[in-house]
């Protein structure tokens, strides 16, 4: 620690630190530009120049050392002098368009002019004038706006791991750009956008849309993922125009993925707007009581003739807990207990040793300080963007971490070891690491030993059984892909066992935004609330839509894409006597299967909860209401059971739900769940796999509508299927562009890429687009054809 | 990646091999420079972008990263040359001590314009930032070598000696 003086003021610092930390930490500002606390330093703009006594010049407090005794002034005239005559220089070549540009208004150099700039400038001659560039369809540019601090360069090479803009020629020639014609594909992109000071770089979307200053902001959490973004919602005569980040060092720190950044898009297109009822074959708009009233005269017919467990609710992972709660009390309420909100997981043969809730093992933040991960069956860079940052962060610092995946992902940083191999062999790739660490003496859970008796350990599974040992903080964590795996239990016991053998955490990344806080909430057919056992076990998702019930009620899915077998979906769903959707949306597919249409609010329209994977409950409220006669669902579930007569759906607010459901569930859950050793190891034949995932831009509904994301390299490329060249000549495929595939009785045809990096004998297609809407992804082994 | 490496013959691979190994072994980009030398040469004097992209492949590079060396430093070159390269200094001290005549001078006395070649394909006429002599502002450099205090008289001097 050192002692210095910044304005007359004393202040103790860390030794090492830069004036300008120490000057922010005690609330000094003093103006930059390149300097931001997350990046590495420049020190390129010169704006930060203060008073340093003893110096003989100015000196740039981002790049400046504290040092004891240092005096230091950053309003005294000689400070001032030096800011005003960066900012005149700056200001050189930048132009005076304010007026017409989206920056105007929330722009540092204008602000920094107006508080450190002189009225005047002498320059006389022509200013220079850069050509734009076409960064794709999320980053608008105006490079002769660029005051090159490099910020979004750093950021490209030490944040998202890609560097994708770079600074090209010199001096007065100097520009930002990709040098050749090129988009922005970082899954984080948009924070560049953030990070400019000026309106060289802006939001597309939003561009020429509104002023900052006509905008009110509410606070929220993003919907996409499990880590639960912290985000503020910008709106405008009730419309979102924007969505930014907010700071929580915890979670996002000051990111968010282009996912919640430009999703909200998504929320205007095929909206539905008013209740509807098809009588016989056609739709009719309805008022709500019409609407509810024949749902709960519907469900009372279902229960007087065939019993009330001919009843389903099926919801989306990104309800709110509140929602959650609500729909599986009615209908518990109404004697079922069918309801889930995995739609598409397989095994759920773990059902009764699963933890309370599935979560992360760590903190979210602790994922930066691991010595050493696995990763089974994850795309984290795509699927949970920020938690891939920060595994990133720690993978930079040292950490091993190691991957077992289908598919050979592009990674944002260079992976200790790498697995690929088809999913059908994961489970024994994992008992081989578990036999590594028995070999090394670590005591196994129950029946391990017997189970990997036969294993022969690889290099590569004692390798990364040498580093987890090795780890002090060390983690297994299944990735979203996993929680879809046919012999998940297997794969997850496996897990266990490492992680106990290796003394790491064991972890999930789950789909959607709530997945916690529906297990919480008792969205699954063994438990209710905050884990206890039902009285009565109902069904889950893939018995309800095999068995296919007489009536269905579903919140906030499109089954065609949100369900695993979705062509199964929609025939339960089709046969049913009655379909009640809760929806935001209306598709020409879902007029077919429904029977009653309610149109409820997005995330951004109601009230709620959404409980992330760190177990952290954070609650929101609307930022604009339901468009056109569309309610929370929360409010519509509650009308639904006082409807249907049951008790204490009285609730007068989502804080009212939220509050009885935390007085229900304990501090402390149990979050590791029970052990069951698996009988048997089982290993795949000659087929050839599916490898599939959720992409990036398809996880739900709003983000499947959101266009600019629809218009990336990243979406686009997902709609065909991918194998390596081996697999493509064992099938005589090298030369075909086209491919038909069939599983279970359903084939699908779509463009074939030849991708070395898909693991052999596999197929990698992904899921929840519409190329593959129909295909069976509960079928492992697949057929294929020219 | 295995049809770009193929754009490096191979004496160039051999060259930046032997640099190559001047570095520990996670910083091979160090080997950058040299690198983009022993290409341009190779290339009979200039630098396309495939070339540059085969360097940043090789060096297992951002190839962004390897854009910015390549146009950062004015001896590398992106397009065909004459076989003599002249780099005037335009930055602040030559500036101020008159290479705004130097350059007149050169155009005239050449015939062309900065960043053109002349029709013999004998020069091509450069405006280069500080080139570190600002100590014999102005100054300008003829393929390697540094002719500093320059006058007309001087250019013509320089240039007549070149002619035969
Ligand atoms: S584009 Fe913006 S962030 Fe990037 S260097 Fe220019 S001013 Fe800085
Ligand atoms: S902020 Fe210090 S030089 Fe830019
Ligand atoms: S300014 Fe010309 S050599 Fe430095």
């Amino acid at each position: 620690m050192v002692t210095i003086e910044i304005d007359g003021q004393k202040l103790e610092a860390e030794s090492g630190a830069m004036l300008i930390e120490v000057a922010d930490k005690a609330g000094i500002y003093i103006p930059r530009f390149c300097y931001h606390e997350k990046l590495s330093i420049a020190a390129n703009c010169r704006m930060c120049l203060v008073e340093v006594e003893k110096a003989p010049k100015p000196l740039p407090a981002c790049a400046t050392p504290v040092m004891e005794g240092m005096t230091v002034h950053t309003k005294s005239p000689k400070a001032l002098a030096a800011q005003r005559g960066t900012m005149e220089f700056l200001l050189i070549n930048h132009p005076l368009d304010c007026p017409i540009c989206d920056q105007g208004g929330e722009c540092d150099l204008q602000e920094t002019a107006m508080g450190y700039g002189g009225d005047s400038s002498e320059y006389t001659d022509a200013k220079r004038v850069v050509k734009d560039k076409n960064l794709g369809s999320l980053i608008s540019t105006d490079m002769t706006r660029c005051i090159h601090c490099t910020r979004c360069v750093r950021f490209g090479q030490e944040i998202a791991g890609i560097m994708e803009l770079g600074a090209t020629g010199r001096g007065e020639h100097m520009e930002i750009g990709t040098y050749v014609e090129k988009s922005i594909d970082s899954e984080l992109s948009g924070n560049m956008i953030d990070l400019c000071p000026v309106g060289a770089l802006t939001s597309k979307p939003f561009r020429y849309t509104s002023r900052p200053w006509e905008l009110s902001a509410t606070e929220t959490i993003a919907p996409h993922d499990c880590l639960g973004s912290n985000i503020v919602l910008h709106n405008r005569f009730d419309k979102i125009k924007r969505a930014l980040p907010r700071d929580n060092e915890d979670i996002n720190e000051c990111w968010i993925s282009d996912r919640d950044r430009f999703s909200y898009q998504g929320l205007s297109n095929d909206r539905l707007l008013q209740p509807m009822i098809k009588e016989r074959g056609v739709w009719q708009e309805v008022d709500w009581e019409t609407a509810l009233t024949k749902v709960a005269q519907s469900f009372d017919t279902i229960r007087e003739q065939h019993g009330a467990n001919q009843i389903g609710a099926l919801l989306s992972p990104s309800s709110t807990l509140e929602e959650s709660f609500l729909l599986q009390k009615l209908v518990r309420d109404l004697g079922s207990s069918n309801v889930d909100h995995r739609m598409r997981q397989l095994d759920f043969s773990a059902d009764d040793t699963a933890p309370v809730y599935p979560s992360l093992g760590i903190k979210i933040r602790e994922l930066d300080q691991l010595d050493a991960a696995l990763l089974v069956g994850s795309n984290i860079r795509k699927e949970q963007p920020i938690a891939g940052h920060r595994l990133r962060k720690a993978a930079l610092a040292g950490a091993k971490v190691s991957l077992v995946n289908g598919l050979d992902y592009e990674l944002s940083f260079s992976a200790a070891e790498t697995i690929i191999v088809s999913p059908s062999c994961y489970a024994s790739e994992l008992a081989g690491i578990a036999k590594a660490l028995l070999e090394k003496g670590a005591s196994a859970p129950g029946g391990i030993a017997n189970l990997v008796n036969g294993v022969t350990v690889s290099q590569p599974q004692r390798t990364i059984a040498q580093q987890l040992s090795d780890g002090d903080k060390s983690a297994v964590i299944l990735g979203t892909q996993l929680l879809h795996h046919h012999d998940y239990a297997t794969i997850r016991a496996l897990a266990i066992a490492i992680a106990k053998m290796s003394h790491s955490s064991l972890g999930a990344l789950t789909d959607g935004a709530n997945s916690s806080g529906a297990w919480l909430a008792g969205a699954v057919p063994h438990r209710v609330v905050d884990g206890v056992a039902a009285s009565r076990v109902g069904l889950n998702t893939q018995q309800m839509l095999t068995q296919g019930l007489r009536s269905y009620i579903l919140l906030g899915i499109e089954p065609e894409f949100d369900v695993i077998n979705a062509q199964q979906a929609i025939s339960a769903l089709s046969h049913a006597e009655l379909t009640v959707m809760l929806s935001a949306y209306v598709s020409d597919t879902m007029r077919e299967y429904a029977d009653v249409l309610l149109p409820i609010g997005a995330f951004s329209e109601t009230s709620g909860t959404f409980v992330n994977i760190e177990g952290n409950w954070q609650s929101f409220t609307g930022s604009v209401p339901p468009p056109g006669e569309a309610r929370p669902a929360w409010k519509v579930l509650r009308v639904l059971g006082n409807l249907c007569q049951v008790e204490g759906f009285d609730y007068t607010s989502s804080e009212e739900v939220r509050d009885e459901v935390a007085r229900m569930t304990t501090d402390s859950p149990d979050l590791l769940g029970g052990w069951r050793c698996p009988a048997e190891l089982k290993t795949g034949g000659g087929e050839v796999y599916t490898v599939s995932d959720v992409p990036m831009y398809a996880v739900d509904a709003i983000v499947r509508r959101a266009s600019a994301l629809q218009n990336t390299v990243d979406a686009k490329n997902t709609q065909a299927a991918s194998m390596n060249s081996r697999c493509a000549e064992k099938h005589g495929l090298t030369d075909a562009n086209q491919v038909r595939l069939s599983a279970s009785g359903v084939e699908i045809s779509l463009p074939l890429r030849i991708n070395e990096r898909v693991a052999d004998n596999c197929v990698y297609v992904p899921a929840a687009v519409s190329a593959t809407m129909m295909y069976d992804f509960s079928q492992q082994a697949v057929q294929i054809q020219r | 990646m295995s049809e770009q490496r193929s754009m490096l013959s191979e004496p160039v691979i051999r060259e930046i091999e032997k640099w190559i190994k001047r570095y520990p072994p996670e910083k091979k980009c160090s080997a950058v420079i040299p690198a983009l030398h022993a290409v341009q040469r190779d290339n009979g004097g200039w630098l396309t972008t495939e070339l540059m992209d085969a360097v940043a492949d090789y060096l297992g590079m951002a190839r962004i990263a390897v854009y910015e060396v390549g146009t950062f430093y004015s001896m590398f070159v992106h397009e065909p040359t004459g076989r003599h390269k002249i780099n005037v200094c335009t930055n602040v001290s030559c500036m101020l001590c008159g290479s705004d005549e130097i350059v007149a001078h050169l155009q005239r006395r050449l015939g062309i314009k900065l960043g053109e070649t002349t029709a013999d394909n004998k020069f091509t006429l450069r405006e280069v930032e500080c080139l570190a002599a600002c100590g014999g502002a102005p100054m300008m450099q003829v393929d390697r070598a540094y002719y500093e205090n320059l006058t007309p008289e001087k250019i013509d001097e320089i240039l007549d000696g070149m002619m035969e």
